[in-house]
């Protein structure tokens, strides 16, 4: 496909004669992410933008943004974009959603606004079958408040409302949502995924564009975690935030499908 | 209310929650996003059953937290939307209003009002006021509230509702109660289809190649931005104070006491104003139609003319403090009220006037 370039982006005079194979789709706006470095939110923000534009879906597709660091996603996804209440962007997306069927409408939210506050929006939101595609950033703690427990946070993990760590007797076991969503028959397409390394990213590209193919069949909700990193919150490197996903976050997510669609 | 009326739609008796329904359906609503409670199930029951029949969209949400962020995504996205409770749920919905306020988009509320605090009864109650016209939610913002007082205007108030909701980009709400809701009358409904859709450039419908992607959003970090959107919505309020105040008078010209009250309050002083002219005492009443705006103008000419006004409402006396801003000391502001879903009987609203009377003899005795 091609796709044309502002003279900006465009490449050197002296690259005449290469082709483009990569760049910054016209879904993003040109506001710089102001994510922490090594964030993982970026990277998704790209993908998903990167399929709406791939699929020709930009006046076609509605995005609900949460609360907490993704509350400006609609700074930088150059589509229609509502800014939902803490919790409830999924009662924002039916409502989108029922109003106007024949759109793409998805909802990107993070931990505590998904599986914390909002979680009888989302259970409800996957019960009925609510056909929109929900993006959940899961990295185990509330980034934009400044690094507090979050109800993903891992049994022992250090944040500044568990100083000693989490106590699973006085706050109970990190709360694997997608595990239970996958029960709900309205749930059609649930995956694990992550940007950690180029082939995460390229698998959750595939994984965002199921969800819209199967939007555009009516299939039902498609129900995409990312386990990602916060370096900030973690008081890591961003280097050092990888290697906590690959050997602590992941053990306790499993990344790969949870649901996906049965055979016909 | 000058609701243009169907000729040829006959006069049916219907409660008032019904009415309301009926009236969603002639107004040509988008969407109705809802959860039971009494005493205003009987909303979502006529929606459901109708609706599917008719046209439009109707969803039973998993609470009212839900339905009022349903109500958000959709009238973001330009539909026409409303919803109904009762005091507990109106209570849940206190968030989604005030990013709805915020965010400047036009629905339509519905608290069919029981007595509170807490989860109370579900007898009628005007417990809300407070609620309704001074904030209900965080922050500096406004409803624009509309008191029935009828079946007939159980209807035509969802019309009036919805035409300023979307004039100024407001929430509006309906606030009624719970034997305004239940009780049955004479209604002509409002004419199906009588009430033009607006023009809604800046909802989320998909971002074409013509516009920059339209935002709907409560979020102004920046004190400078937040201050400016707080000053356009008090600009705004200032505007519809000026223009949307709305108010019934009866047999105000040669009063000596007036009553104030509204919804079903103002049918029981209606009497008491019928009772005491047989006795010789000359009581007015005005009815406040619309909460917010509120008549304080009205009410601070009419403080000339009569020796005390008296607020009859179904509370502990809430509008009353509206009363006495608007008359600004010029004359004696008394309250009568029942609570906790009891109605004042008008003979109790007049013994309450006779003492006022005859306390005043005695002292000029």
């Amino acid at each position: 496909m091609s796709i044309e370039r502002p003279s900006t982006l465009d490449f050197p005079p002296d690259a005449e004669g290469m082709e483009m194979v990569y760049c910054r789709p016209d879904t993003l706006t040109d506001t710089p992410f102001h994510y922490c470095p090594g964030c993982g939110h970026s990277v998704v923000h790209r993908v998903l933008m990167e399929v709406v534009e791939e699929l020709g879906l930009q006046e076609k597709t509605i995005g609900v943004a949460p609360v907490g660091c993704s509350v400006f996603a609609y700074h930088y996804m150059n589509i229609d974009m509502q800014e939902a209440a803490h919790g409830r962007a999924s009662a924002v997306a039916t409502g989108i959603k029922r109003v106007l069927p024949d759109r793409y409408v998805f909802s990107y939210q993070g931990d505590g606004d998904l599986a914390a506050i909002g979680t009888a929006e989302t259970i409800h939101t996957v019960n009925r079958g609510e056909n929109i595609l929900m993006v959940f950033i899961n990295n185990g703690i509330y980034g934009m408040t400044g690094g507090q427990m979050a109800p993903t946070s891992l049994p022992g993990q250090v944040t500044t409302t568990s100083p000693y760590g989490r106590d699973v007797k006085m706050v109970g076991h990190p709360i694997r949502i997608a595990d239970l969503l996958i029960q709900l028959p309205g749930a059609y397409y649930v995956t694990r995924q992550a940007v950690h390394n180029p082939n995460a990213v390229r698998k959750l590209k595939k994984a965002f564009e199921k969800s819209f193919q199967y939007q555009k069949e009516g299939k039902g909700t498609c129900f995409v975690e990312v386990v990602s990193n916060c370096p900030s919150g973690w008081r890591m490197t961003p280097v050092e935030s990888i290697k906590y996903l690959e050997d602590t976050m992941f053990p306790a997510y499993p990344l790969g499908d949870l649901k996906v669609p049965e055979k016909v | 209310m000058e609701e243009k009326k169907n000729k040829t739609s006959e006069a049916k008796l219907m409660k008032g929650n019904e009415a309301l329904a009926e009236a969603a359906i002639r107004a040509d609503i988008d969407g109705y996003f809802g959860y039971p409670i009494t005493p205003q199930s009987e909303v979502l029951e006529y929606l459901e059953r109708e609706i599917p029949k008719r046209h439009g969209l109707v969803l039973q949400a998993e609470s009212e937290i839900a339905s009022i962020n349903m109500i958000y995504g959709a009238a973001g996205a330009g539909a026409r939307v409303m919803t109904s409770s009762s005091g507990p749920g109106i209570s849940l919905m206190q968030e989604g209003l005030s990013y709805i306020a915020s965010a400047q988009l036009p629905c339509l509320v519905v608290n069919v009002v029981r007595g509170g605090p807490g989860l109370g009864t579900i007898q009628p109650s005007q417990g809300d006021y407070f609620q309704a016209v001074k904030g209900g939610g965080h922050g500096d913002y406004h409803l624009i509230v509309l008191a029935p007082a009828s079946v007939q205007e159980m209807a035509d108030f969802v019309f009036e509702g919805f035409r300023l909701a979307e004039k100024y980009r407001n929430p509006a709400m309906i606030l009624t109660d719970g034997a305004l809701g239940q009780m049955m009358e004479k209604v002509i409904q409002p004419e199906e289809g009588s009430l033009p859709k607006i023009k809604t450039p800046w909802a989320t419908t998909g971002k074409t190649k013509d516009r920059d992607h339209n935002i709907i959003t409560s979020l102004f970090i920046k004190p400078e931005e937040m201050e400016s959107v707080n000053l356009q919505l008090q600009e705004k309020y200032r505007k519809i104070e000026k223009d949307e105040v709305r108010f019934e008078e009866i047999k105000t010209e040669d009063a000596d006491i007036l009553l104030v009250a509204f919804g079903l309050s103002s049918r029981i002083c209606q009497k008491t104003v019928d009772l005491g002219r047989e006795k010789g005492i000359k009581i007015g009443l005005l009815r406040p139609i619309t909460l917010y705006p509120y008549p304080y103008k009205r009410l601070n000419e009419l403080a000339d003319q009569v020796d005390f006004m008296m607020s009859v409402e179904m509370n502990a006396g809430q509008m009353v403090e509206d009363v006495k801003l608007a008359v600004e000391g010029k004359v004696p502001v008394h309250f009568t009220g029942r609570m906790g879903g009891m109605i004042p009987s008008p003979d109790d609203v007049l013994h309450e006037i006779e003492s006022i009377l005859d306390n005043q003899n005695v002292l000029q005795d």
